[in-house]
């Protein structure tokens, strides 16, 4: 694994951090560290053990073994303290039905303790900066679900947070809503708020996140940036082969025989990934293997040449794929 | 705990920074939307129960030898229904609002990112229902004044023993609401548990009148204490011993209600 950076400033700090729930271990011993200012995520599919995590570093959830500290702090301890300076946008919305959109961020600011003039102040600020000043007045209930997650962001930073944690922050939203989401924590990110994100979709860590921990079955498989992790794991470029099984013979060759494809892409390929649909094939050209392949009379129904990404990682990591 | 911790360096913070207070200013502020339909219901009902009760029913009793004393029917009922209505509110709010705030909307996991901890929800949301309780019963006993059915000054105090029965029922049973998954008991708790409180507590007739076997049932309900409570000082009859025992059980209910709910309450947030 890569350098763990110095732990004196890390705003989290972590050492075989465990969660057991009953006999279940949801979390089983990780160790990781965040840096002040930056953007930190958890890559991993559902039940990986991601939100039983965040919920810990957010004091709300005790540490089953291990050490964690947030600011330094201890979260059994000083729970209060830690949670005056987070920001949480929680996996589900969570907001009140029965207050308008303003009220839903007033009330917020209130359980921060900020004077009722201060939170209505900072409230318009956050709604123009999640573009809901129109909604104002509104109920909440009949939001779009982007509306409803910027909400949340907004009433996450109602505290001025140094920290903001937010678990998968755009699960369920349209592209368009996604983009306009990363944009803003983007903006977040450049004002020095340090962002811990889980996700299980590779282009949101991609966007995101400066560094992550890829998490899979209560563990940390793999640590490091976007960058380092594909080049670490993985080839630069993916062949994709399809092969049209229904027509049973392409080329003169069984397309499902797969010895055969194997022995055809035999020294072209650093690593090939066998899925139900297509074969990935891991090269650092993927146009020259391709074309080297068609040499030696591999005929594909269709053939794709794109840039690895961390859903190769993960496939590499774990044999199976991120989003089911 | 802030207060504590900066006892020695700051002025003390006022009570009112406490954050509980941060949770009722919540619910009054959901309240202010709403207070017109509290305000409708809160008189519509006590004047319904006063003239079918009071006096429809009040007219045959009266006219059959009536009470002992001579104490007119609706006299005797109006206290009773009062702490009656102020108890059903208050068993309500405990049950639904909370398990939603738990468990359906989940709101209480939003709160619980901030530095208010589990057992400030739970003092926060009981000064709601203690609130919406006094509300009750002071717009009940207006609408008893209204009726002119008042045979002393200490009728007033009415109110507060609405009060503490509402806490008697509140705070044990948010204490069950937070071991609830479903609301699935809660129907069960109503119709077997509540509603033949309300009928079978004293609030319609004395329990001397129920079969004997059910006597002692009575007696280790809340409603009971609350009801006896509240009609005998309605009706000037101080009995010093008998009103602290009324107390005394009525406050051991909240206060174990209490004590309960904050385990239950932080065993299930706090996970
Ligand atoms: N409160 C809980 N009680 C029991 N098991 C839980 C609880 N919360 C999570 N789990 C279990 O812990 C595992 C990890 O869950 P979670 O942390 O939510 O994963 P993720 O967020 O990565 O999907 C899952 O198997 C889940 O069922
Ligand atoms: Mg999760």
């Amino acid at each position: 694994m890569p350098e763990i950076p110095p732990t004196q400033d890390s705003v989290i700090h972590a050492r075989g951090l465990t969660k057991c729930f009953g006999a279940m271990t949801a979390v089983d011993g990780v160790d990781f560290d965040v840096a002040p200012g930056e953007a930190f995520g958890f890559l991993g599919p559902n039940g990986a053990g991601k939100t039983s995590t965040m919920r810990m570093i957010g004091a709300v959830s005790p540490v089953s073994a291990g050490t964690l500290t947030v600011f330094g702090l201890d979260p059994a301890r000083q729970g209060a303290r830690i949670r005056a300076r987070l920001g949480v946008v929680p996996q589900a919305d969570t907001l009140d039905n029965e207050l308008t959109v303003m009220e839903n961020l007033l009330i917020y600011g209130r359980y921060f303790g900020l004077p009722w003039n201060e939170s209505r102040r900072r409230a318009k600020e956050l709604l123009e900066f999640v573009q809901l000043t129109d909604r104002s007045n509104d109920q909440v209930e009949p939001l779009s679900g982007g509306m409803k997650r910027r909400l949340v962001i907004a009433r996450a930073l109602i505290n001025e947070p140094a920290l903001l944690l937010l678990d998968e922050p755009t699960t369920g939203l349209d592209p368009q809503a996604r983009h306009l989401l990363w944009d803003r924590l983007y903006r977040l990110k450049q004002r020095g708020v340090t962002l811990c994100l889980t996700t299980h979709y590779m282009d949101e860590a991609e966007q995101l996140c400066d560094r992550l921990v890829v998490m899979d079955k209560a563990k940390i498989v793999a640590e490091g940036s976007p960058r380092q992790l594909i080049e670490q794991y993985v080839t630069r470029e993916v062949l994709e082969l399809r092969f049209n099984r229904d027509e049973g013979e392409v080329g003169g060759i069984a397309a499902d025989d797969s010895a055969h494809i194997d022995h055809q892409l035999d020294g072209l390929a650093e690593r090939i990934e066998q899925l139900p649909d297509r074969l990935l094939v891991y090269t650092a050209d993927g146009d020259a293997t391709a074309a080297a392949a068609f040499e030696r009379g591999l005929r594909p129904a269709s053939i794709l040449v794109r840039r690895s990404t961390l859903e190769d990682v993960f496939l590499r990591l774990t044999g199976r794929s991120l989003v089911e | 705990m802030a207060a504590i911790a900066s006892a020695s360096s700051a002025p003390r913070l006022p009570l009112a920074a406490h954050p509980a207070f941060r949770i009722l200013e919540h619910d009054l502020l959901v309240f202010r939307r709403r207070w017109h339909s509290y305000l409708l219901s809160g008189l519509t009902q006590p004047f319904l129960y006063l003239v079918s009760m009071g006096i429809g029913l009040g007219l045959y009793v009266n006219r059959s030898g009536g009470l002992p004393g001579g104490v007119p029917y609706l006299n005797y009922i109006a206290p009773a229904l009062l702490v009656t209505q102020a108890m059903m509110a208050a068993a309500f709010e405990s049950a639904w609002p909370i398990m939603s705030k738990i468990n359906w909307e989940k709101t209480y996991l939003a709160a619980l990112n901030t530095p208010i901890g589990a057992t400030n929800l739970l003092a926060g949301d009981l000064m709601w229902i203690a609130f919406r309780a006094v509300l009750i019963s002071v717009m009940f006993f207006a609408v008893i004044l209204a009726f002119g059915a008042v045979s002393s000054p200490l009728a007033v105090l009415a109110v507060p023993v609405a009060l503490l029965t509402a806490l008697s029922f509140a705070a044990p049973i948010m204490a069950f609401t937070a071991t609830q998954k479903t609301d699935q008991a809660f129907n069960m708790l109503f119709r077997f548990g509540i509603t033949p409180l309300f009928l079978f507590s004293g609030t319609f007739f004395p329990i001397e009148k129920l079969p004997l076997f059910m006597q002692p049932l009575a007696w280790i309900t809340p409603l009971y204490h609350g009801v006896a409570l509240a009609r005998g000082l309605s009706l000037g009859q101080v009995d010093a011993v008998g009103d602290l025992v009324h107390v005394a059980v009525l406050g051991a209910f909240a206060v174990a209600g209490v004590l309960a709910a904050r385990i239950t309450f932080r065993r299930r947030l706090e996970v």
